[in-house]
């Protein structure tokens, strides 16, 4: 009986020196993980222009059809974004949304990330229904957001110098611009060059040689 | 400019139709809002003059003891759970008591998808929750069907229940369900009401209803 009895504070002596495990949430928040889901960011390039082009591959891809868009041709007077369209309407319905980042991974210009924006719940569904200017990043704060995190390092023994680019679109760097599309100048010409006849580290190597 | 304008072709005189923009969309009611009842969250008038300082200490005292009913459906429930273990611990906002007996719950968090066969199910729970009592609804699937778009999940619990609160996400972080819970009691401090009762507004009877 006693035996017991000691065995029992003993644990508790030995737990008296632990850190409490509770966080007190809305005045502490946790450190979210690395790869953590919220809110959709919709993202600039830093000149102001959007990076969305209005290609409809996120709605396409949203498994649970929360993002609604209506796309507008751009024009010489009113340029949203390089490529051909931008999105006049960009809704993204926050309540049908499952935050699995598929529209991320669908984007080929990198405009929408899933960032670490939590706090969403609402009296009104209605409110839940968040339109581009909401998630529009303001125009003098370009950001990439968690596409660098989502994006792994190449192994480093991998890494070749030539070719630095690989001539097919990685959809990281890329934009319409890059590929030749849209107003404005490409980023790299070499882009636009067969990839196939660019000369090889093999190829190059006898030439040195001879 | 709707779908069915039409213009007259100078030429033919035929009716065409008029289409300016190329990337109209071919549907103008969006596939992702989900039509519902108006609402108002304006704050109700403080009743009795006399009473108003009773009512703020009501109010103060029902808001830090919302009980909520143990009523999980689905995979939102394991958050519930996990925030009311040590981690998030939601006693630190007097709702640690999860009630087995809806007779003694104020709140129900409803977690999870509602398929059409639970639907009676959940109102009969509501029905015996004694007032005042509110509804959390957690997660896509319960506030509108979330991934499940087919005829076998309700698409909104709001349909059968009013809903106070709406908490996104799939599943929400025991944060998020927390952020919902203090929104929850900020409601009920300000006296908002809650929201039309949807089957009282519809003018349904059911086997359990007062009528």
């Amino acid at each position: 009986m006693a035996m017991e009895m000691i065995k029992g504070l003993a644990t508790t002596l030995k737990e008296l020196g632990q850190k409490p495990t509770t966080v007190s949430y809305p005045e502490q928040k946790r450190e979210l993980p690395e790869r953590f889901r919220g809110r959709h960011v919709l993202h600039r390039y830093e000149g102001g222009l959007e990076r969305c082009v209005g290609c409809y591959l996120c709605a396409g891809a949203c498994p649970a059809d929360a993002i609604y868009i209506e796309a507008e041709e751009n024009t010489d007077e009113h340029c949203v974004s390089p490529g051909e369209r931008y999105a006049r309407v960009f809704d993204v319905n926050l309540l049908r949304c499952i935050f699995c980042g598929y529209c991320e991974q669908a984007c080929p210009t990198g405009a929408i990330t899933l960032e670490r924006i939590y706090e969403l719940s609402s009296m009104r569904p209605d409110d839940l229904v968040y339109h581009k200017e909401q998630l529009l990043e303001p125009v003098n704060s370009a950001t990439r957001g968690s596409i660098e995190v989502w994006t792994p390092e190449p192994p480093t023994e991998t890494a070749t110098p030539i070719p630095a680019r690989q001539g097919f679109f990685d959809g990281l760097e890329a934009s319409a611009a890059a590929v030749g599309q849209g107003n404005l100048p490409a980023e790299q010409e070499i882009l636009l060059e067969d990839a196939y006849d660019m000369p090889t580290p093999a190829d190059a190597t006898p030439e040195s040689e001879g | 400019m709707g779908i069915n304008d039409t213009t007259t072709d100078a030429t033919t005189g035929e009716q065409m139709p008029q289409r300016v923009n190329p990337w109209a969309p071919v549907q103008y009611v969006s596939n992702t809002q989900t039509p519902r009842l108006p609402r108002d969250v304006q704050p109700a008038d403080g009743g009795n003059i006399l009473l108003t300082s009773v009512n703020k200490m009501i109010d103060w005292g029902r808001s830090n003891s919302l009980w909520p009913a143990t009523f999980g459906l689905a995979c939102c429930a394991i958050e519930m759970m996990s925030a009311s273990a040590s981690r998030w611990d939601i006693s630190r906002f007097g709702a640690e008591v999860f009630r087995a007996s809806p007779r003694q719950a104020d709140l129900m968090i409803v977690a999870g998808r509602l398929s059409v066969k639970m639907a009676p199910v959940l109102r009969h729970i509501y029905d015996q929750m004694p007032d005042p009592k509110w509804v959390i609804s957690m997660g896509a699937c319960a506030s509108c069907g979330g991934v499940f778009n087919n005829y076998a999940i309700i698409q909104g619990v709001d349909k059968i229940v009013p809903v106070d609160v709406y908490v996104p996400g799939c599943p929400p972080t025991p944060e998020m369900l927390l952020h919902g819970l203090n929104l929850l009691q900020d409601k009920i401090r300000q006296r908002i009401p809650s929201p039309v009762d949807p089957l009282k507004a519809a003018g349904i009877t059911y086997i359990g209803s007062e009528d």
